[in-house]
């Protein structure tokens, strides 16, 4: 596989335009996270509403992969029951670390972030794709934990 | 063929790595700030040693535990020569630059107290600021730091107005050479202004020593450290180099075997140096194979190694202010330069980021470094996130150069047409 196949258009337009960018009121918990490797950045907030995640929103430094793969996630998790949004997740980070080897059955509810497939190639990448994703699971056990109620404060967590 | 190209020639032919393809491509190795590759010498040194002369050192007496005493010892006082050090016992192996940063830190800080001041520099790399800071934590001291100018140089008139270097300094650690900006530092005026106030200099000359002939006396400083992989080396292997009376002043680091004059159960007394700060089985291969990167840099000398890369630091300058989107970082001449290049690369008004321009060029087989390079403060200071490095080494060649910014401008209008 070529390096410029892992540029994908769709990677490319999330990238270009990031959806869902900029922290948000209100949220149940705040997290950031970072790459420790490249020092690629993700400030994360999580607002549950019953077992729905109601909202997602972020300020992201980094890489396209790291900036697109968050911008991907956010749109896929938001208005999905927490759990369903685990399963994606986990379904996810199953397919960073799996070389590269798609299982057929994850395209459809992965939709957009089937274009990061070719980012399993690249295990250097795979931390960047995955960034988002981590720091969202990690907001919205948090949030889980602390009940899910809406405040206007973040819970700080160092990453 | 002109005679300096027959000898690179013959350098490159030493380093069969470099004969590689990567992705189908030659391989264009520009990343040696990060690690060197190792010429057939030194792995065959580590070889030899492992399959003809393996034995522990100094506590086996048998004749094999001679050779490689014998071998450990013979590097330290081929490193010795190397840096100009005055006796082959101010060599204290460690397990890499890191570790002798750490021992520098952990000896000199026994007797620090609150108010004391401990003084670094925004460039340095985290091995010598993390250690630091842990000092400052654990004794109450206070770390400061040097900063830059604009150009990328130590701003020693701020220094001396915000009277950085006073009463109440007792360290000051900075680096001979930027991983970063390639910047050397006059190191042996700021160990004057230290020394003048009493305070103990520390040089991480982790990026000077491989690339520069090195003098320890000239460089100023009390404790310089450096480590083996970066130099030819094999990984695994460090220096600290100290004066000597000040090693035999310092207490132990790491306690264990080899350390130790004598113990008893009411408590024990410590080897001299440099035994005293290597407890346990000492990295010996790695020892023997840095004595051999050692003799490498010298049968090619040092001096044309370093003539060499300023050459090439100098076309390298050239080609990068001529790529449109290419801002350096750090000084824009050769000028007190060496060749680790760090830049950012735009298309436009776009940013790339340093893993997309790394990842594109890997893929046309050449290595470069993206990230903060391990100095996230001197980004920070920078206003930047992160950077891309090149640096060169004594195999390098104008090619490389040429595929750098080839491979840049190929990059900067991938991203440019598509963003
Ligand atoms: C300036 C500088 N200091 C310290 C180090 C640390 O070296 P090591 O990782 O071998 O301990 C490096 C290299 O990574 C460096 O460039």
């Amino acid at each position: 596989m070529n390096a410029e196949d892992l540029y994908q258009e769709i990677i490319l337009d999330h990238y270009r335009a990031k959806h869902h960018s900029g922290l948000r009121e209100p949220y149940a918990c705040q997290v950031s996270h970072v790459n420790p490797t490249c020092g690629d950045e993700i400030e994360l907030r999580v607002n549950l509403d019953g077992g729905v995640v109601a909202d997602v929103s972020y300020l992201a430094r980094g890489c396209s992969i790291s900036q697109a793969s968050a911008s991907v996630m956010s749109d896929l998790v938001i208005g999905k029951t927490v759990e369903a949004a685990f399963g994606l997740s986990d379904e996810f980070t199953e397919l960073m670390h799996s070389r590269g080897d798609l299982q057929p059955q994850w395209e459809d509810e992965l939709e957009d972030a089937v274009a990061f497939i070719g980012v399993a190639k690249f295990p250097a990448r795979v931390k960047c794709a995955l960034l988002g994703w981590s720091a969202f699971k990690d907001a919205a056990l948090q949030a889980l934990e602390s009940g899910t109620a809406t405040a206007t404060k973040g819970v700080p967590h160092a990453g | 063929m002109t005679a300096q190209s027959d000898a690179l020639a013959a350098v490159r032919a030493d380093f069969p790595i470099l004969a590689r393809e990567v992705n189908s491509e030659p391989l264009t190795y520009l990343d040696s700030a990060n690690t060197s590759h190792k010429p057939r010498q030194v792995v065959d040194a580590v070889a030899e040693h492992y399959l003809r002369h393996n034995a522990n050192v100094a506590r086996a007496m048998h004749t094999l535990g001679a050779e490689a005493t014998a071998a450990f010892e013979g590097a330290r006082e081929k490193v010795a020569r190397f840096v100009g050090a005055a006796q082959p016992a101010e060599i204290v192996f460690t397990k890499n630059a890191s570790e002798a940063l750490n021992l520098a830190a952990h000896t000199l800080g026994a007797g620090l107290r609150p108010g004391d001041e401990i003084v670094t520099t925004v460039m340095e790399h985290h091995s010598n600021i993390v250690p630091w800071q842990l000092l400052a934590e654990r004794s109450g001291a206070t770390l400061r730091w040097f900063d830059i100018t604009a150009d990328g140089r130590l701003d020693l008139e701020k220094a001396r107005a915000e009277n950085l270097i006073n009463e109440r300094t007792k360290i000051v650690t900075l680096a001979w050479v930027s991983n970063v900006l390639g910047t050397v530092n006059p190191t042996a005026e700021v160990a004057a202004a230290a020394h003048g106030v009493g305070a103990t200099v520390v040089v991480d000359a982790s990026q000077g020593v491989p690339h520069l002939p090195t003098d320890v006396a000239a460089l100023g400083a009390d404790l310089v450290a450096f480590t083996g992989h970066k130099m030819l080396g094999p990984t695994g292997i460090g220096v600290l180099w100290g004066r000597y009376d000040l090693l035999a002043a310092l207490p132990p680091f790491l306690g264990g075997g080899e350390m130790i004059e004598v113990v008893r159960m009411a408590g024990s007394t410590y080897a001299p140096p440099p035994h005293r700060f290597e407890a346990g089985t000492p990295p010996i291969a790695q020892a023997v194979g840095l004595g051999a990167a050692v003799e490498y840099l010298e049968g090619v000398g040092i001096a044309a190694v370093a003539a060499h890369e300023h050459l090439l630091t100098e076309y390298a300058l050239q080609r990068l202010h001529a790529t449109a989107g290419v801002q350096i970082l750090g000084p824009q001449t050769t000028q007190d330069r060496t060749g680790a290049i760090s830049f950012t690369l735009a298309a436009g008004d776009l940013e790339i980021h340093p893993h997309d321009l790394m990842q594109l060029l890997d893929g046309r087989g050449i290595a470069v470094r993206g990230g903060h390079h391990c100095a996230r403060p001197l980004h920070e200071r920078l206003g930047i996130q992160a950077s891309t490095r090149a640096s060169v080494y004594l195999y390098n060649t104008r090619a490389d150069i040429d595929r750098l910014a080839d491979g840049l401008a190929y990059v900067r209008d991938f991203f440019g047409r598509r963003l």
